[in-house]
């Protein structure tokens, strides 16, 4: 286990590395002056951007700069946003867990529709019922997510008042930030309309949701589908067979939990792509979440926003991803001893 | 197993029926507005702005001013000046305060008096004294005031007691009520000021702009950065009772998300709508729109061949049909610009003879001019929306297409905003596709700024057009106080303007926004920016 965790860490080490690179050239690469790029401090005068040369050591070699820069970056300073003048850090700890809670949200409707069709899938492998889930999940899989959301608006608000179009609650019920977290903040608030509210968030929730999790829930079906056939086609599941164990025994003793693991550690991987997804449908829900938010930082050029975005984002994904990794590796023994990082 | 199920299933029902909508949520939003935006605000003070958006979320928000206009009559009327005296000479204006205004109370401050003398004072003299720390703090940028020549104007503003004060003018002029009841000059608490100045921190100073406090209909509660802007009643308007609680301008700058939002109930009202047709389809919802004090215009500039020549700026004028603009560009929310004036200003007056579309008269004007042969325009369109042009580029195009028909052959010429102002200032157009929008009803804040000769030397006279005659009119007439003949001389104005067509005016746009059918009283203005301050939300049956 040790030296699978040390494994990890090397690669989240390096490709950290890699993407702050990445990040700090761009500020040479945007237009202006690459002090102004990194602290985002547009109106700053003469004397304040020269203390800000110093502290990121400007008049010495491009290394020593990234060292500098390197430094601001893990002691949390991303500059200021050039739009509104505010730390890049606090806007994210704003924006970023809104993007989570749709993530989480997506992921959890994914999960709770795409694994039991997929293992239905399996268990009527090549009848009806498998064709069609198969049929329905290259059918989700190739929506585009900005066209299922405007399709989910306009029947189910516009033409079906069901669900409101947009953002995360009706903004009258105040609501105070604490965690950033839209459904926990509204629970710990002492609001005297605190479950109205809570009901409300939900009612918010539900599409852009939907259209976060569509695709990912085909990913699901397939993988739980793939997973389950395997598993049946064990010598242990043969085994149970022989002894006389009915088909229903089979797959909720032994089918489900084997093939449950397998699709955990791929969780991690859909969790990168479902972040993706939830940056599109956040500009088209008007989410106030770290989409949404990188996405109008690039529309208003604002560069020391798209880099603090980036690499939080970047690393917030890869930090999943491993977290993941870890979750496969304790429940699964074998992969612990996979040479290679897949 | 089946039991856990079981459990689980009931107490979610239990959990859902429990959150049935209340009374109390009933009044929640029922007291509560939510208004989607445009854009964002650039500041909470008005007095540093002169966008349209930023007016629209704070002026008649927080904020009041000494005087203001009235909406039907557009005449001057009292607010936080009960009454006000200019003496004879126009050179010395007295304002007698109310005694009975609160400034707001919040969580970042607490008034311990009302509002006197020293309040009026200071909101002025920050803009006038260069010393001063709040003059600093915004770097001495008040755009609005330095476009008046506000500091060269006014001398000296003198406290008499603390409920009058008086401004001498180093010379009389006829616009300063105006500018005074215009949505920048509004009044800022000395008292909140002072707390700032007491931190000793020059950070906290700029929290005047950002955290503002005012004597308006509403309380400033939060701004979320390109999210909304919340604001609380003020239970203690010294003007009328309010009647929304919490009012939230929900900042949507896409025009199909604010319909949307329309449509689905999230927003009440909804500013600049598309889709007029399918909102006026629908029976709960209510198009609204106002005149606006604005104009669209195409300026030729006259500093250069072949504008220079009056004959080519007619002939080219003849050729623009301006009712297919209004058409296509304005989908007929505007009406024709006869005039630089709105119908609705008092200095108007409908020409006897009016501009009419001919083509063929101005192909001959072209052969008088000795361009028979026609020639290559560069037509410049700005870049971005405004109230008062809603694209021009389409214009452009529309323009393009009338002219090609007299043998004009136009290239169409954009740059991102900024750098398209500072050609413009340079002289480097032949013709923009420009506007102007109003900041109060006065016929002078039409004239100086767009074709004036001081205004053609700092470049905001985007047709290069400096006539002596014109400027004397205009002089003369902010000089009178007689406002008879301060109309003669405007329209002594207008006529010159029609013979000598330095600019072409093209349209007044309408201003237009939707609502749901319950919201009730007049939101719109039609210049100086929004106010909820007489707005209401009735129930179904009330209405």
């Amino acid at each position: 286990m040790f030296s699978f965790a040390l494994r990890r860490l090397n690669l989240l080490f390096f490709t950290l590395l890699m993407l702050t690179l990445v990040a700090f050239s761009l500020n040479y690469f945007f237009p202006g002056s690459p002090i102004v790029n990194m602290t985002g401090l547009v109106n700053a005068s003469d004397a304040e951007l020269a203390t800000y040369e110093q502290m990121y050591h400007m008049d010495q070699s491009l290394f020593f700069q990234y060292l500098a820069y390197l430094k601001e970056i893990f002691s949390g300073n991303f500059g200021v946003s050039m739009s509104t003048q505010s730390p890049i850090s606090e806007e994210l700890v704003t924006y970023l867990p809104a993007t989570i809670e749709l993530s989480l949200a997506a992921l959890f409707l994914a999960m709770l529709f795409g694994i039991p069709l997929g293992f239905i899938a399996a268990i009527f492998h090549n009848k009806g019922a498998d064709k069609t889930i198969l049929v329905i999940a290259m059918v989700g899989y190739s929506l585009p997510v900005f066209w299922l959301a405007l399709i989910l608006i306009l029947v189910f608000a516009i033409i079906l008042p069901w669900f409101p179009s947009s953002g995360q609650i009706n903004l009258l019920f105040e609501i105070e930030q604490v965690t950033g977290f839209k459904l926990i903040d509204i629970l710990l608030s002492d609001s005297p309309y605190r479950w109205q509210a809570f009901l409300d968030a939900l009612k918010h929730l539900v599409l852009p949701a939907i259209a976060v999790a569509v695709a990912p829930m085909t990913i699901f079906i397939r993988l739980a589908r793939t997973s389950m056939l395997e598993v049946l086609e064990s010598n242990y599941i043969k085994a149970a067979r022989a002894k006389g164990l009915s088909n229903l025994k089979i797959i909720y003793h032994h089918g489900i939990r084997n093939a449950l693991v397998r699709i955990i550690r791929d969780m991690g991987l859909q969790f990168a792509n479902l972040m993706t997804l939830a940056m599109i449908a956040e500009v088209i829900f008007d989410w106030q979440g770290a989409g949404s938010w990188l996405i109008d930082s690039i529309f208003q050029r604002d560069y020391t926003a798209i880099q603090g975005g980036l690499i939080a984002l970047a690393s917030f994904t890869f930090l999943i991803n491993i977290f993941a990794d870890f979750i496969y590796a304790a429940l699964n023994p074998v992969e612990r001893y996979a040479r290679h990082g897949t | 197993m089946r039991c856990k199920w079981y459990w689980l299933i009931t107490s979610v029902i239990v959990f859902i029926s429990g959150c049935e909508p209340t009374t109390n949520e009933e009044s929640i939003f029922n007291d509560g507005l939510v208004y989607c935006s445009e854009g964002s605000p650039t500041s909470f003070n008005p007095q540093l702005v002169t966008s349209g958006t930023t007016i629209d979320a704070t002026t008649r928000q927080l904020y009041n001013r000494l005087i203001d206009f009235n909406r039907d009559n557009y005449q001057l009327e009292a607010s936080l000046a009960r009454s006000w005296h200019v003496t004879n000479d126009g050179t010395m204006i007295t304002f007698y305060l109310r005694k009975d205004v609160q400034f707001h109370q919040t969580r970042y401050f607490t008034p311990s008096r009302n509002l006197n003398a020293d309040d009026v004072i200071f909101s002025f003299q920050r803009i006038l004294d260069k010393t001063h720390p709040f003059y600093q703090s915004v770097r001495g940028n008040f755009p609005f005031f330095q476009s008046i020549n506000f500091e060269q104007l006014v001398t000296n503003i003198e406290k008499i007691d603390d409920y009058t004060i008086r401004f001498k003018l180093n010379q009389p002029d006829a616009s300063f009520l105006s500018n005074v009841g215009a949505p920048f000059a509004v009044i800022l608490s000395k008292e909140y000021a002072d707390q700032l100045l007491s931190e000793d921190d020059p950070a906290v100073l700029p929290m005047l702009d950002s955290l503002p406090i005012g004597t308006g209909p509403f309380k400033f509660n939060e701004y979320r950065s390109n999210a909304l802007i919340r604001f609380q009643r003020n239970e203690n308007y010294w003007a009328h009772d309010v009647g929304i609680e919490t009012l939230i301008f929900n900042i949507t700058p896409n025009n199909t998300g604010r319909l949307t939002k329309l449509l689905t109930n999230e927003c009440d009202v909804i500013s600049y709508p598309i889709a007029p047709q399918e909102i006026r389809s629908r029976e709960n919802l209510r198009l609204e729109e106002v005149t606006s004090f604005n104009v669209a215009f195409m300026a030729f500039n006259t500093s250069k061949p072949p504008f220079d020549n009056p004959v080519v700026r007619k002939a080219v004028s003849l050729a623009v049909n301006r009712e297919a603009i209004i058409n296509a560009v304005y989908f007929d929310q505007a009406e024709i610009a006869h005039s630089l004036l709105p119908s609705a200003s008092w200095a108007y007056d409908k020409p006897s003879e009016l501009l009419p579309y001919a083509p063929e008269q101005a192909k001959l004007l072209l052969q008088d001019a000795g361009l028979s042969e026609g020639f290559t325009l560069d037509l410049w369109a700005m870049p971005v929306q405004r109230a008062y042009n809603p694209n021009a580029m389409k214009m452009a195009k529309l323009i393009r297409s009338d002219l090609g028909k007299i043998g004009i052959n136009v290239n169409i010429i954009t740059y991102e905003w900024t750098t398209f102002l500072g050609k413009l200032a340079n002289s480097e157009h032949q013709a923009v596709l420009i506007g102007w929008a109003a900041d109060h009803p006065d016929p002078d804040n039409f004239f100086s700024p767009l074709l004036s000769c001081s205004s053609a030397r700092s470049g905001s006279n985007r047709s290069f057009w400096c006539n002596q005659n014109f400027d004397d009119l205009l002089a003369k007439a902010l000089l009178t106080r007689n406002n008879k003949k301060r109309r003669e001389y405007y329209l002594q104005a207008q006529e010159l303007l029609t013979e000598e067509l330095p600019l072409l005016p093209i349209a007044h746009a309408k201003r237009a926004q939707a609502k749901v059918e319950t919201v009730q009283g007049n939101i719109l203005a039609p210049f100086g920016g929004i106010s909820f301050a007489d707005t209401k939300k009735v129930t179904k049956e009330e209405n």
